[in-house]
């Protein structure tokens, strides 16, 4: 067992865990972080995409003794409150239709805010490739992008 | 005759209406119900140890080792459970002679699979199940593996392989439809012969490759037995059927048995089935007395998850030299796997009555074999057994038209049932209550600029561009809405298709809507609040759904076949129309009138020709109260409705793909995608776009990328998603999708099915586009998926791309003869 001590969502948090814990695992089985899903066993789906000290990462590849000293973000966390103040994101997302069952919508979400922060005004083709590592089987990726452009839109109209 | 509708009228608020979803709150927000997030108090985890063979006896199971493992509480095998395990059924024998194999979730003496369950580890984390699950030591004796499935369908108890030895064949059914035995049209046979002197023999035979559903939440069950109930949670489509089928195989008693369907990830199908896992998940909670969890990683989801497709299809068309078709007929070669699953040997039957598709062919034969082989077994998947027969036809639609010189939308023009000929009788005995495919065509052929791109595609042609260009025709149909149960009954389907609602009135004004009906994503909560607010004139909001649990929702028949809408839908207008019924004799009473004079309109009753009136909301409260309500009726307006569909539901829609060929490296590139699809009224645009894109691109990947590979030894080596290629954002594009309007006559609302139509349309339009970029260097087709290599095969060889399917080649997306290295071969 290995003690670490991180920052979740804002809040401080210290736990034994095992070496070879996910921080995926660690989210979802010690601190009930259930937002975050596993979608996959290979890190391609992205599901579990969390931003570790600010950067988008798939939580299934990072250990959770990797998160160490470090602020992680979830889904959880993006919104100041559960009912109001959502991320722009997340109203986008739900503006343009960007979900149906939803399952690969916490990582879409976390990935698009890192695109958005990477790249303000990305063109489609942008948007596609930074989107690459988050599989969707719901939606076509169509509203996904539109969702992402939306969000791109309204956050240059408010600065 | 049919004649197309406006957008919605005005004084229907909600129908129509850009809603944003009320679904999307929680997960947006990360406030989800998934199975897996579910954790009881002293829950214990299951792992599953899985057969790496796909045919052999289990001589013997070592468990020692396993049983001392790290907080193990037990490790079981087939032997253990017996029959305590209960069985899985086949809900659906096509023929009364079908030979279907025993299917016991965990047998003890012969695995007929590779990832079938020969033990299970029982522990107090998933990760000490996982580990434990290492140490179980089986011994297998090899058998030969019937994995090639027209080499199966040979076979027999002195030649070849079985899957099933003691059977003494892998033929399960042999199902036939016949025009002219039917009296719905005239001899197949006959007319074939006729053209071949006459006139004009198209014969082809297309792969229908296996694919993996892949829905993104992976499968979980949670089983609580503490309690006089026993409480399953589980990641499926069908509720319902799950609770009912336990109780049938188990002996437990149904009213003992609550099943819920939380949030679902997805479906598409492939949670439209019973599976060992649950069966081994409730077993074992059982027997243990204590809640537990099953989560399957998604290695463990692509090897063993049902499968969908998986058909050789062998086609015989005849027309006559103008283009006018004779004649239509199919064989088909189904891979069912190693057992008949749920409905697994009915999905091809679905495809029966859809070859024939939107033309009048005077006749048509069906013959469809299916044919029990040692893969993974398949099942539904999005349009199940409809995408199968939309691909033949309009592949074969374009290949006449190529044959004969002529545009493929004029062979259509010629062949299809124009709408003044509606309602229509099909040649597979079906009646098509409405349609307008000249509308739909041409408001296609618009937005895509066809005429434009054809010219560019000759320009490029004549230029010798190494980019070619195709054009790509699918002019679908489908049957959905399933099903109006007698028609099920008569094709021997173990249940019914009518669906349930109820509508409570609750006291405080809002309303409770139970459908039957089971979500995974569609959008029901968002869709049916805007059916009963505006047929009860009741704010939206204030409009609550319920569904997926069956303590709540105790009658339904759960999600599948594009049914929620069409009879979900209905069953909840129906039950809003009795709850305004039930309000009518209360409302005279408060109101002093009689009940002949009361009338509703947005949400009030009124006395005709006054002003006086009450809210329905207001009638609900007064019979809460009960002080004062009229003598001889119950104080109440809640309502329920079970409706039973009258017929199916035929969606249509005109599908248009330009597709960009490298010739140098067989590469390929949608360039534009337009869909106009005819879907009848629109509860919600926004909705409906949504399942229109996700379904072109599960279909697009079946033309393009998708296909789940056995090696000869029958092992699945496009088991994860790094083999398995499910389209990226990257891969993709966006569409440009409009519909045209022809009610359904045969529901109130005048809807039709959405869910499978992209799926079911964009297929071959896809493929069609592939092949014809490339006609001119003698290619006439490319078996899907259309990778660069089959493609520049295709080419280079002036013949179809990948003859033999990948099936049996090592490696996924190379054919067999090219095939590289790979596990187990």
């Amino acid at each position: 067992m290995a003690r670490i001590n991180l920052t979740v969502d804002g809040a401080s948090v210290s736990d034994d865990v095992e070496p070879r814990m996910l921080l995926v695992q660690y989210l979802r089985e010690k601190l009930g972080k259930t937002g975050t899903v596993i979608g996959c066993d290979t890190s391609n789906c992205g599901a579990c995409t969390v931003h570790l000290d600010g950067t988008s990462v798939k939580s299934c590849n990072v250990l959770a003794v990797q998160a160490e000293g470090c602020e992680v973000t979830t889904i959880e966390g993006l919104a100041d409150t559960v009912d109001t103040d959502l991320h722009q994101v997340q109203e986008s997302f739900r503006e343009c239709h960007g979900l149906q069952c939803g399952f690969c919508t916490p990582g879409m979400i976390m990935q698009s805010v890192d695109l958005l922060k990477e790249n303000p005004h990305p063109s489609e083709e942008e948007i596609r490739l930074g989107l690459e590592g988050n599989l969707c089987r719901c939606t076509g990726y169509h509203n996904i992008v539109k969702a992402v452009q939306h969000a791109a839109t309204a956050a240059g109209g408010a600065r | 005759m049919t004649t197309l509708q406006d957008p919605p009228v005005e004084s229907s608020p909600e129908i129509g209406r850009e809603r944003r979803r009320k679904e999307d709150q929680r997960l947006i927000t990360g406030r989800t119900r998934w199975t897996d997030n579910i954790v009881l108090p002293g829950m214990l985890h299951l792992a599953m140890v899985r057969s790496p063979f796909a045919h052999a006896r289990i001589t013997s199971i070592d468990t020692t080792e396993a049983k001392a493992s790290r907080n193990v509480v037990t490790v079981l095998t087939g032997a253990d459970l017996g029959e305590s395990q209960g069985t899985l059924i086949n809900a659906w024998a096509i023929t009364t002679d079908q030979v279907t194999p025993a299917h016991p979730p965990m047998p003890s003496d012969r695995v007929s699979f590779a990832g079938e369950i020969v033990a299970v580890v029982v522990a107090r984390t998933a990760a000490e199940a996982r580990d434990a699950a290492e140490l179980v030591d089986v011994e297998y004796d090899e058998l030969p593996a019937a994995i090639d499935l027209k080499a199966a369908a040979a076979a027999d108890s002195t030649s070849g392989v079985l899957a099933h030895p003691d059977l003494g064949t892998n033929k399960s059914a042999f199902w036939k439809f016949d025009s002219a035995e039917a009296g719905t049209g005239g001899d197949v046979d006959a007319a074939i012969e006729k053209a071949r002197g006459d006139g004009i023999v198209i014969e082809r035979e297309y792969r229908q490759q296996r694919l993996i559903p892949a829905f993104m939440e992976p499968r979980s069950t949670v089983v609580d037995p503490t309690g006089e109930q026993i409480t399953m949670w589980s990641a499926t489509q069908i509720p319902h059927i799950l609770r009912f089928a336990l109780a049938a195989t188990t002996g437990v008693p149904e009213s003992k048995i609550r099943v819920i369907a939380p949030d679902v990830g997805g479906g598409f199908g492939g949670k439209l089935q019973t599976t060992p896992e649950e069966w081994l998940t409730f077993c074992i909670a059982n027997r243990l007395g204590k809640p537990v969890k099953y989560t399957e990683t998604r290695s463990e989801s692509l090897m063993v998850a049902h499968h969908g497709r998986d058909q050789w299809q062998k086609l015989t068309m005849s027309a006559e030299k103008d283009g006018t078709v004779t004649g239509l007929k199919v064989e088909l070669l189904a891979d069912l796997g190693s057992h008949v699953s749920l409905v697994g040997g009915g999905v091809p039957v679905l495809g029966a009555f859809m070859f024939n598709a939107i033309y009048k062919f005077p006749a048509y034969q069906f013959n469809c074999q299916t044919v029990l082989t040692n893969k993974t077994w398949t099942d539904a998947y999005r349009g199940a057994g409809r995408p199968e027969a939309t691909f033949a036809i309009e592949r074969l639609m374009t290949e006449l038209a190529a044959e004969l010189d002529v545009d493929p939308i004029e062979i259509r023009r010629k062949n299809w049932i124009t709408h003044e000929e509606f309602p229509f009788m099909s040649v597979a005995g079906l009646e098509y209550d409405t349609g307008n495919y000249e509308a739909a065509t041409d408001k296609a052929l618009e937005m895509f600029g066809y005429d434009d791109l054809r010219a560019e595609q000759q320009r490029r042609r004549e230029s010798g561009d190494p980019i070619q260009l195709g054009i790509g025709v699918s002019t679908f149909t489908e049957m959905c809405g399933l099903a109006p149960s007698r028609v099920l009954g008569q094709l021997n389907y173990g249940a019914g298709g009518w669906e349930h609602a109820a509508v409570r009135m609750l006291a405080t004004g809002k309303v409770e809507v139970v459908t039957g009906a089971s979500a995974h994503g569609q959008g029901h909560e968002t869709a049916f609040s805007q059916i009963v607010a505006d047929r009860l004139g009741v704010p939206f909001e204030d409009v609550e759904v319920l569904h997926g649990d069956t303590q709540t929702s105790p009658r339904g028949l759960d999600t599948y076949g594009s049914r929620s809408l069409v009879v979900g839908g209905e069953a909840l207008v129906r039950a809003a129309d009795k709850v305004i019924e039930k309000a009518k004799p209360i409302a005279a009473h408060l109101l002093e009138a009689s009940v002949d004079d009361i009338e509703f309109a947005e949400g009030r009753l009124s006395v005709r020709g006054t002003d006086q009136g009450v809210a329905i909301t207001e009638v609900a409260a007064a019979v809460f109260a009960a002080h004062d309500y009229p003598e001889g009726i119950e104080p109440s307006i809640d309502s329920e409705a079970t409706y039973d569909p009258v017929n199916f539901n035929y969606p249509h829609g005109t599908h248009l793909c330009a597709m960009e060929v490298d010739t140098e490296t067989g590469g390929v590139k949608i360039r534009k995608y337009v869909c106009v699809d005819d879907i009848g009224t629109i509860i919600n645009p926004m909705i409906v776009a949504g399942q229109v894109h996700g379904g072109l691109v599960q279909g697009i990947a079946q033309a393009l990328w998708e296909e789940a590979v056995y090696d000869d030894a029958g092992t699945l080596v496009s088991g994860s998603f790094v083999d398995y290629l499910l389209p990226t954002a990257a891969d993709t594009l966006s569409f440009d999708v409009d519909h045209t309007s022809s009610p359904s006559t045969t529901n109130t609302l005048g809807t039709k099915g959405v869910g499978e139509a992209g799926t079911i349309a964009s297929t071959p339009a896809v493929v069609n586009a592939v092949v014809d970029a490339i006609r001119h260097f003698g290619v006439d087709d490319v078996t899907m998926p259309c990778t660069p290599e089959r493609v520049w095969k295709a080419i280079h060889s002036r013949g179809a791309g990948g003859e033999a399917a990948t099936e049996g080649a090592a490696a996924p997306h190379f054919d067999a003869a090219e095939g590289t290295e790979g596990a187990g071969a």
